[in-house]
């Protein structure tokens, strides 16, 4: 019944991909950008290979992870309004980039190494938090721990906030929207080297996660670890998110709705929804991005402004039309 | 023999008298063993430490000739079946993905499932009679109906031994008798079947045997004529009773008014 519908997704992702080459502060017609592509040196080459094929590439790879990030806790928290931040994770990388912009340190890889370092933190700190007599991860104790650790950090990052300058607030707010503007051939060679492992790790568990949707005693049941299962799902998909948050700040309602949208066009089997979901996650991301550059250029609009602006009448359009 | 329980000791922390003391409970292919007792007399824990859920302080438990213990989960799920009591869906399945969790055992990580795979999940649909609506989803069925439908995954597992825990709790007269009917026709089909249930005068009509329990500890094992008598059942439900006999030999039980 779904199988004549991943050429539609995959033509919608390549789609997206051509407009987020095409669009921006300067449009380029499609034979421009063909021509780009196949010859370095062709007159749009600098635009399209140096600026926007990286980023685009890395808009898909991180609207994908985040998307699958929050497929998956979505199931391991047994909570339908998981989202990829809500485990403190995000928290733990503001905090650390907001410090980095107030005491003024510039360098181009300073901002996400720190920003990594916290989300880092905050990820071993929820999940120290959150083991049970030594080693059992709750579901019900990791969302506490998250929630808390996330209230502490936004303090935190509040009071940093409000002792740094104007130009620093303005920077910092900037960061914590999200956005794609620092891509490039190397970030996207970073995040694309270090995102293979964990999604590697939660494609190869698509099925447990199934179960572990049951509730644990189900899931045992019917031959699944849930207490390894969950240790394995929570530091892979903080791993991804970590690596998301540090390189582009924080990017709202992918990781939170796409999955949503996957489960009521395709069902809820995660052998479906995870590959579906990276694709129309890495899509919409490419997407948005691009408008975000298109809107008003040479400003570029916070990319997180736009996946919500955008995304939220679809998904309401869409529940709507799946109600029954 | 598939299951063999000697001598259980449960004990769990902080409690001072154990969960469970002495049990012994032997399992042969095809029989239907009712466990039945008060609230809190054990069976639950029973269950968990028959399916290597628990850590025993004593005796062993032996599934296939081999200490449960012993095996993995994805093994164990191979051989054995469970209804537990409660199970919510968070996303809700159709009918048909349900049953096909139950060959999840027996998958890869990333392979699809086969054609042999398929003809189980069918048959085990036909056998607990939710075949006709396999495309349903499963938040729009009846209790009863989702009660049949979670027997169906456990057969696709293709188990020798089948746990049901309560399966018929808060359902009605009807459904409440098709779970019964299920479960002695798959017991009748060769399964080693054992139900824990409130509900005496069904497993007094259904079973091969009735464990009763009481205080974590064993009252009576045996057919039914031997364990529900008046004394036993007065004294461990803590309530006069009186027993009739039904046309098929089975005792039934009446609970009496006071006065009477």
């Amino acid at each position: 019944m779904t199988r004549g519908r991943w050429p539609l997704l995959g033509g919608f992702a390549l789609a997206s991909m051509a407009a987020g080459l095409m669009l921006g502060a300067v449009p380029i017609a499609p034979g421009e950008v063909w021509a780009a592509l196949r010859d370095a040196g062709a007159p749009a080459g600098p635009i399209v290979r140096g600026l926007r094929l990286p980023r685009v590439l890395q808009g898909f790879l991180v609207g994908g992870s985040l998307a699958v990030s929050g497929a998956v806790l979505q199931a391991l928290i047994r909570n339908p309004l998981a989202d990829p931040y809500l485990l403190g994770i995000s928290g733990g990388a503001a905090i650390a980039a907001v410090v980095v912009i107030a005491l003024g340190l510039t360098g181009a890889w300073i901002l996400p190494l720190a920003a990594f370092g916290g989300a880092m933190a905050a990820l071993l700190l929820v999940y120290r938090l959150s083991l049970v007599q030594g080693r059992r991860l709750d579901a019900h104790i990791l969302l506490l721990a998250g929630v808390v650790v996330s209230a502490f950090t936004s303090a935190l990052v509040s009071a940093v906030l409000t002792l740094s300058e104007a130009a620093q607030l303005r920077n910092a707010f900037l960061w914590m929207l999200g956005g794609l503007g620092g891509a490039s051939w190397q970030s996207l060679g970073v995040f694309a080297a270090y995102s293979v492992i964990p999604l590697v790790v939660l494609a190869r568990q698509a099925r447990g996660f199934d179960l572990l949707a049951l509730g644990d005693d189900a899931a045992r049941h019917l031959g699944a670890d849930p207490v390894r299962l969950r240790r394995l799902a929570y530091l892979a998909t903080g791993c991804l998110t970590a690596a998301a948050v540090a390189t582009c700040g924080m990017i709202g309602f992918v990781g939170l709705v796409v999955p949503h949208a996957i489960r009521r066009l395709w069902g809820p089997l995660h052998l479906t929804l995870l590959p579906a979901a990276f694709l129309l996650g890495g899509a919409f991301l490419v997407l948005a991005d691009t408008l975000s550059r298109s809107i008003a250029p040479p400003v570029e609009l916070p990319v997180g402004v736009v996946t919500s602006l955008v995304g939220v009448p679809l998904f309401a359009l869409l529940l709507r039309r799946t109600l029954r | 023999m598939i299951l063999d329980a000697r001598d259980l000791l449960v004990s769990y922390p902080g409690s001072a008298t154990p969960a469970l003391a002495g049990v012994s409970l032997a399992l042969r292919p095809g029989e239907l063993v009712a466990v039945t007792g008060p609230n809190g007399s054990g069976k639950t824990t029973l269950l968990r430490a028959l399916l290597g859920m628990l850590p025993l302080s004593g005796g062993q438990v032996e599934l296939l000739g081999r200490p449960v213990s012993h095996w993995g989960s994805a093994e164990l799920a191979r051989v054995v079946g469970v209804v537990t009591q409660r199970e919510d869906s968070l996303f809700p399945l159709t009918v048909e993905q349900t049953v096909s969790l139950g060959r999840y055992p027996f998958l890869g990580p990333l392979a699809a499932a086969g054609a042999a795979d398929q003809a189980i999940v069918a048959e085990a649909m036909q056998r607990a009679d939710v075949a006709r609506f396999a495309s349903r989803r499963t938040d729009e069925l009846s209790g009863g109906e989702w009660q049949r439908v979670r027997v169906a995954r456990a057969l696709a597992q293709e188990p020798k031994l089948l746990v049901l825990d309560e399966p018929t709790a808060s359902l009605d007269v009807r459904h409440e008798m098709e779970v019964f009917e299920l479960v002695r026709r798959l017991a009748g089909q060769g399964i080693a079947t054992l139900l824990v249930t409130h509900h005496l005068n069904l497993a007094a009509r259904y079973a091969d045997r009735i464990v009763l329990l009481h205080e974590g500890r064993l009252v009576a094992d045996g057919p039914a004529t031997a364990v529900l008598t008046r004394e036993h059942v007065a004294r461990v439900f803590d309530w006069p009773v009186a027993i009739t006999t039904w046309c098929d030999g089975a005792p039934q039980i009446v609970p009496l008014k006071p006065g009477e």
